[in-house]
């Protein structure tokens, strides 16, 4: 395996590539009780259209979702989920956009555990009655969600910036979409997607690294498979699809959701520099040290539900700002003028300084948790990336480089608004 | 093993430290404990608000924003905790620990002067806050309570403690209500901001990497000007043992697609010592706690009638609380299944796996506890208010001597309360779509 040393943030890590194609990654934490382990696919809610033994494939909206919550049937009758929690482990999945994800947590039985982990995700086993019984509790989980305002602005944020792009699709799907699916689909996406030259496995815990591979190589297929075409909506516009869209919902105060869409920099090195830069500028702009959001907040505009990021998938990238307000219209408009403003006048480089110290700071703050470090590992990998050469990445991110990035994006035709209103919805 | 260091900086004040090299930051916080009134909830819920908005070294949130870019983006936010009858209000930070910043840094001390200054050294002339900040923050306040009924989970669970228990301090909400928050003058927030200083017990605490010695130096020196008197002993909380009558059955409409099914429980007593906490955690691991209990592998496995269903245990208050999301045609079903599973824990019909499974579960979820900077913090702090101590690897060990019989008894204890529903206001809506 190939050590590295990431000496400014305290990480050791092992690397190895199997013979089947997945890629181990393995963070030693010899202090914990607690090991973690992520098993997990580049494959995610955006990915319905892709091609099959040379034959092209529309599935259904929510399918990754759909399967993920299936994979925990195994062929014994019983279910990954009761097996891991029996021992004591904390087992889940999730199902993002880009990837699926299947996890454990535990203090005891840990090479069981991935045992269990490796064996029900690498082995499907779907029948019609079980695929069916499936539809009550997603379909309870969709109606869930639809209930939240934050899911819905967001959803209807991402379907006014993106005409063509796939992340416009809901990841869990509609009660509709989701009726079309069945087991034969299941099995299909299955082997698209859930080869091990697709997937990656990373590990955090006082555990040997060698182990993980052996155990890996022993219970996972031989065969390494050459990625498969999917169809991730090219021609993209630039521009945004819709400037504005809102709804009524149940809730107390107008919700702003607001986007900026920007170029998105494509796998490697340049797409972790462009998100460590776009989340500088975006502080720099509306951030909780910035002019303009004390600003706003001691004008009433908004208040401490207030936040802004950037954000990127696969093929797409945005800023975006949210929170409760009583006029959304005049936050977008005083976030589109301080961009102006910024373009023009540029931003003081002693908050510049002080935002890329904060920025670093709240980036190795979040490596306690094991699981955001086996989480980004595997995004960076997917995306052909280290994320652990932030450090150095900042050290070389100026206000000339922000003040760059505001000037390109920060523009009326790039954004788009979205309001959930109070009140009574229209049936 | 994580030792916890305890000490008495001055009577009503006590430090607890826990120092370890494991985590990339360190955990800081200060607590003043409350009894939960009518009177007060609302000012002891703006009162951190109106604090984290300036002191007087860093007058403004651009100026205290600065203060912590400066201390490579530490965090310290207000925060507003009600545990059992108690409120906990206070302050909670978060900072990168010294081993990963330069040499002379200093964050600890640094961080826990910010946090005595937001306590006592508040922007203003003295004697009075900034009316604009009392008057930006009771808006804001009045927005949040407000903004619960956004999170229908949380707010139908609210609305069940509301209904179950009118009349006990635990049915009031640790906000408070509007017009209370619409009541408070500058003068009435300032009078109330010293009785908290001069009267509650104060409960510090940190996690990481320095050791006991330096935490109490810097907190000491942070908190040097904290009033010099006796203090009210931590509140109480009170346990109503069993329901009074019937049954009582609650419901609100709302514009919603899905319904929330909320149901109320006594346990007949209250759980404090070492033995009756591992009993109840117990319990609740196998009846509704865990992806093994009976109400996740009966309601959503076997039925398929919810995404979840679950139960958790108020431990002072001695109340158990079912929540699941449930189609609206589909309360009763789910409701009459709630309850045949605690039958079923009642009547002892719980395997032997069950009861490992749920064990370990338990065990588990100690263990992790000590690997978890923000769960540790708050376990202690449970402690504290409780009065019982013991460590998280105490009570791992306590749950392995616990007895199937023992889980049985705290099931046969349960007496449903109030039952709690919100409904879709054109419910036909909801079931035309499936």
């Amino acid at each position: 395996m190939v050590k590295h040393r990431y000496e400014r943030i305290g990480e050791t890590l092992y690397e190895e590539t199997l013979e089947n194609g997945l890629r181990v990654f393995v963070f030693p934490k010899p202090d914990f009780g607690k090991c973690y382990a992520f098993f997990a696919t580049r494959y995610g809610g955006m990915d319905t259209r892709f091609q099959l033994n040379g034959q092209w494939l529309d599935t259904p909206m929510g399918i990754a979702h759909y399967l993920e919550h299936k994979m925990f049937d195994t062929p014994d009758g019983g279910n990954a989920l009761q097996t891991l929690s029996a021992t004591g482990a904390s087992p889940n999945a999730f199902t993002s956009t880009a990837i699926t994800g299947y996890h454990f947590e535990c203090t005891d039985q840990f090479w069981e555990n991935l045992k269990t982990l490796l064996e029900f995700v690498s082995v499907p086993y779907f029948t019609k009655e079980s695929v069916e019984k499936e539809q009550g509790i997603i379909g309870q989980e969709i109606r869930m969600i639809e209930d939240r305002p934050g899911w819905q602005s967001y959803h209807m944020l991402l379907e006014a910036l993106y005409q063509n792009h796939p992340v416009r699709n809901s990841v869990a799907g509609s009660v509709e979409s989701i009726a079309q699916i069945t087991a034969e689909t299941l099995y299909q996406c299955h082997e698209a997607f859930y080869t091990p030259s697709n997937m990656v496995l990373c590990v955090a815990g006082n555990v040997d690294p060698e182990r993980v591979c052996q155990m890996a190589r022993e219970i996972l297929p031989k065969e390494a498979k050459p990625p498969i075409p999917r169809d991730c909506g090219e021609n993209e516009p630039k521009e945004v699809f819709a400037r504005e869209n809102s709804r009524v919902m149940a809730v107390s105060a107008p919700l702003l959701q607001l986007g900026i869409k920007c170029q998105p920099a494509g796998d490697g090195p340049a797409q972790l520099r462009q998100r460590l830069l776009g989340d500088l500028a975006c502080e720099a702009m509306a951030g909780s040290s910035s002019p303009l959001y004390n600003r706003l907040y001691e004008q009433g505009m908004i208040d401490s539900s207030f936040y802004c990021g950037y954000i990127d998938y696969p093929g797409c990238a945005f800023l975006m700002a949210g929170g409760e307000t009583k006029d959304p219209e005049g936050v977008r408009d005083a976030i589109l003028a301080e961009g102006a403003r910024i373009a023009k006048e540029g931003i003081d480089e002693a908050l510049f300084q002080r935002l890329k110290k904060a920025a670093y700071g709240a980036y190795v703050r979040g490596l306690n948790s094991f699981e955001n470090l086996c989480v980004e590992q595997a995004q960076g990998y997917f995306s052909n990336q280290d994320p652990w050469t932030f450090p150095e990445i900042y050290d070389s991110l100026t206000r000339q480089d922000a003040e760059d990035f505001i000037r390109a994006w920060v523009k009326p035709e790039q954004t788009s608004l979205i309001v959930i209103r109070p009140g009574e919805a229209d049936q | 093993m994580l030792p916890m260091t305890e000490l008495l900086l001055a009577p009503g004040v006590t430090l607890r430290a826990v120092q370890t090299n494991k985590f990339k930051t360190s955990m800081l916080s200060v607590t003043f404990l409350e009894p939960l009134t009518a009177e007060h909830a609302s000012l002891n819920a703006l009162l951190p608000k109106v604090l984290r908005r300036g002191t007087q070294r860093y007058p403004d949130l651009e100026a205290l924003s600065a203060a912590l870019d400066d201390l490579y983006g530490g965090g310290i936010e207000p925060i507003l905790r009600k545990k059992g009858e108690v409120q906990c209000l206070g302050f909670w930070g978060s900072f990168l620990d010294d081993a990963f910043v330069p040499e002379g840094a200093n964050i600890l001390e640094n961080a826990a002067s910010l946090l005595g200054e937001l306590v006592l050294a508040p922007a203003g002339e003295g004697k009075t806050f900034l009316p604009a900040y009392v008057e930006s923050e009771k808006e804001n306040l009045v927005n949040k309570i407000r903004g619960q009924v956004n999170d229908k989970l949380q707010y139908s669970l609210s609305r069940l403690r509301t209904l179950m228990c009118e009349g006990e301090a635990y049915g009031l909400d640790k906000l408070g209500t509007e017009e209370q928050v619409r009541a408070i003058t500058g003068e009435r927030l300032y009078a109330r901001y010293r009785e908290v200083l001069e009267t509650a017990p104060v409960y510090l605490y940190y996690c990481g990497s320095a050791d006991p010695a330096r935490v109490e130096q810097a907190f000491r020196q942070a908190f040097s000007t904290l009033p010099k008197t006796q203090r009210r002993e931590v509140p109480q909380t009170q346990v109503v043992q069993a329901p009074k009558g019937e049954v009582r059955r609650f419901q609100d409409a709302m514009d919603v697609g899905q319904g929330k099914l909320i149901l109320g429980f006594r346990t007949g007593g209250g759980f404090q010592s070492r033995e009756a906490v591992a009993q109840g955690l117990l319990f609740n691991a196998v009846y509704g706690g865990t992806t093994n209990s009976k109400l996740f592998l009966n309601v959503r496995e076997k039925l398929s009638l919810c995404y979840f269903a679950s139960s958790s245990l108020a431990q002072n208050k001695g109340l158990l609380q079912v929540y699941s999301g449930v189609e609206f045609a589909n309360f009763q079903q789910a409701e009459d299944e709630i309850l045949a599973q605690l039958k079923a824990c009642q009547k002892g019909e719980i395997t032997q796996e069950e009861f490992e499974a749920a064990r370990r579960s338990v065990v588990g979820s100690l263990r992790t506890t000590l690997d978890a900077q923000g769960r540790l913090e708050e376990y202690w702090l449970n402690r504290f208010v409780s009065g019982t101590e013991f460590a998280p690897e105490e009570l791992a060990e306590e749950v392995g001597n616990v007895s199937l019989e023992q889980v049985i008894r705290v099931a046969q204890a349960v007496r449903l309360d109030s039952i709690y529903t919100l409904r879709g206001k054109e419910e036909n809506h909801g079931q035309a779509q499936v």
